[in-house]
């Protein structure tokens, strides 16, 4: 027999094999869907404003109702095409987060409410809260330090 | 010193057993499929009326099981053994899918090379007398392997192109000591390859490896030249590890071009049903070769088949674990005429 290529030729030779995403697609599609969902927002947040909340209120609520979307789409099996198109663009608003913790509630439902949904919930959702938690605390640290 | 064997890998069959019986039952996006005419029956609804995607899997071994029998008219207290595996953790979908079938069961696990592996071992028993009729019989289902290797289905991710799509489906054949063919002759067992490929979204390329050596193996083992074969056939390389394949199959000195396909390439119609590299998992080539390949064979316009059914081996621990990808691949050849 031949000789075969070596580990690291045949790494090399596949990543030239292996197509690569459509980079500039994707972050055309990103932009336009991550977009319209902050205007979603923004429309919340301005209707809110004009019937008077104030601002604590009106960002809070804003979030509420994002939250509640992704949550609702998620439901209807309709978030995961929408992240399909869009990637980041629907990732990586809050609708995104509602979708990540929703999704894996519906998926481990089969295995019950305790050990499926309870605690395979934030299965994706973790590991954003532990180290997004960990960052506001260190943020704070340093911010009291320096004040 | 065993008679039957043929180089280090190959074993040659003295009494090759037929494949008496075929069934397979598909899942609704396969049924949409290129290949939906040769399905025995295609599912409407993913969960199958059951109440859970792992218990729909069972469902479908099981009754892909009855409808082998069936078809061939035997009963389950004919059938001395049944070789069975899937993908899922501890194989559950074979073992509760075959739980009440009342038939001694060998579970084996070759991860997408299941049925290449089930087939092999139950022609080998046959051709040593230890049975005379013997049920291969695996599944996979694209919502239970999502769940457990990637992530739950409605997270709203994209997927990289070179990611395949576990098929939905069920395919399983019976293989006896009396019966006309297609006959397995030879059998070629893989070893494990590694090639150091740690993509989990591509495991064409670290497959192609397994399925290469395998092949060359054969080749080398049995003496046969590529034109023996009217088909070689791997599992579920898809379209970058088929290519990778071929390209390296013929470096070795073979060329297989022109009779050589791969059944996750084979059975969507990759641009329209979006499936990226093509189908793969346990029930992908089981499925093509219970359903077309050997509808092919009956017919008369295949006559000489490699079937080569490949595995990743890999566990989502050992992938988080940053572990490359070992993979397999295993060779079953089958021909309607005994030479």
């Amino acid at each position: 027999m031949k000789k075969t290529m070596t580990n690291k030729e045949y790494q090399i030779y596949v990543e030239k094999k292996s197509p690569k995403s459509n980079i500039g697609r994707n972050i055309i599609r990103a932009f336009i869907v991550g977009g319209l969902i902050c205007i979603i927002g923004q429309f919340f947040t301005n209707a809110l404003k004009m019937r008077g909340y104030g601002q604590e209120e009106v960002a809070g609520i804003t979030s509420l109702l994002m939250i509640f979307l992704g949550a609702l789409f998620t439901g209807l099996n309709l978030y995961d095409d929408l992240g399909r198109f869009a990637g980041a663009g629907s990732i990586v608003p809050i609708t995104g987060f509602a979708n990540s913790i929703v999704s894996p509630a519906m998926e481990f439902k089969s295995e019950g409410y305790v050990m499926g949904v309870g605690g395979r919930m934030f299965v994706i959702a973790g590991p954003v809260l532990v180290y997004g938690i960990s960052a506001s605390i260190i943020a704070g640290i340093v911010y009291y330090l320096l004040s | 010193m065993s008679t039957k064997r043929l180089g280090n890998q190959t074993v040659k069959l003295q009494n090759p057993p037929s494949i008496v019986s075929t069934a397979c039952i598909a899942g609704p996006k396969e049924g949409k499929g290129p290949l939906r005419l040769y399905f025995d029956n295609i599912v409407e609804d993913e969960m199958c009326g059951e109440k859970s995607w792992e218990k729909a899997e069972s469902k479908l071994i099981r009754e892909t099981f009855a409808l082998i029998l069936k078809k061939a008219n035997k009963s389950a207290e004919q059938i001395n053994y049944v070789f069975s595996g899937d993908l899922l953790n501890q194989c559950i979908a074979a073992n509760f899918g075959l739980r009440e079938s009342e038939v001694p069961f060998f579970g084996v696990y070759g991860a997408c090379s299941t049925m290449a592996e089930s087939m092999s071992l139950g022609s080998m028993l046959i051709d040593g007398g230890f049975a005379e009729d013997i049920v291969c019989v695996t599944s996979s289902h694209f919502c239970s392997a999502e769940k457990q290797f990637r992530f739950p289905l409605e997270l709203g991710t994209q997927r990289t192109p070179t990611a395949q799509w576990t098929v939905t489906g069920s395919g399983g054949v019976l293989l006896s000591a009396k019966g006309d063919g297609p006959y397995i002759t030879h059998i070629t067992t893989g070893k494990i390859v590694d090639k150091g490929i740690k993509d989990a979204n591509n495991m064409g390329a670290a497959m192609a490896p397994a399925a290469v050596d395998t092949i060359v193996t054969h080749f080398m083992d049995t003496g046969f030249s590529p034109e023996r074969y009217d088909l070689i056939v791997t599992g579920d390389l898809g379209e970058v590890g088929r290519d990778i394949c071929a390209e390296l199959v013929q470096e070795q000195g073979y060329n297989i071009s022109g009779i050589y396909n791969d059944c996750g390439l084979m059975i969507y119609d990759r641009e329209r049903q979006d499936t990226h590299a093509g189908g793969s998992g346990c029930g992908c080539c089981a499925t093509v070769f219970a359903g077309f390949i050997y509808w092919k064979m009956m017919e008369g316009s295949l006559k000489n088949v490699l079937f080569v059914a490949t595995g990743a081996l890999l566990s989502p621990t050992s992938t988080q674990q940053g572990e490359s990808i070992p993979s397999i691949a295993h060779a079953v050849s089958i021909s309607t005429v005994l030479q």
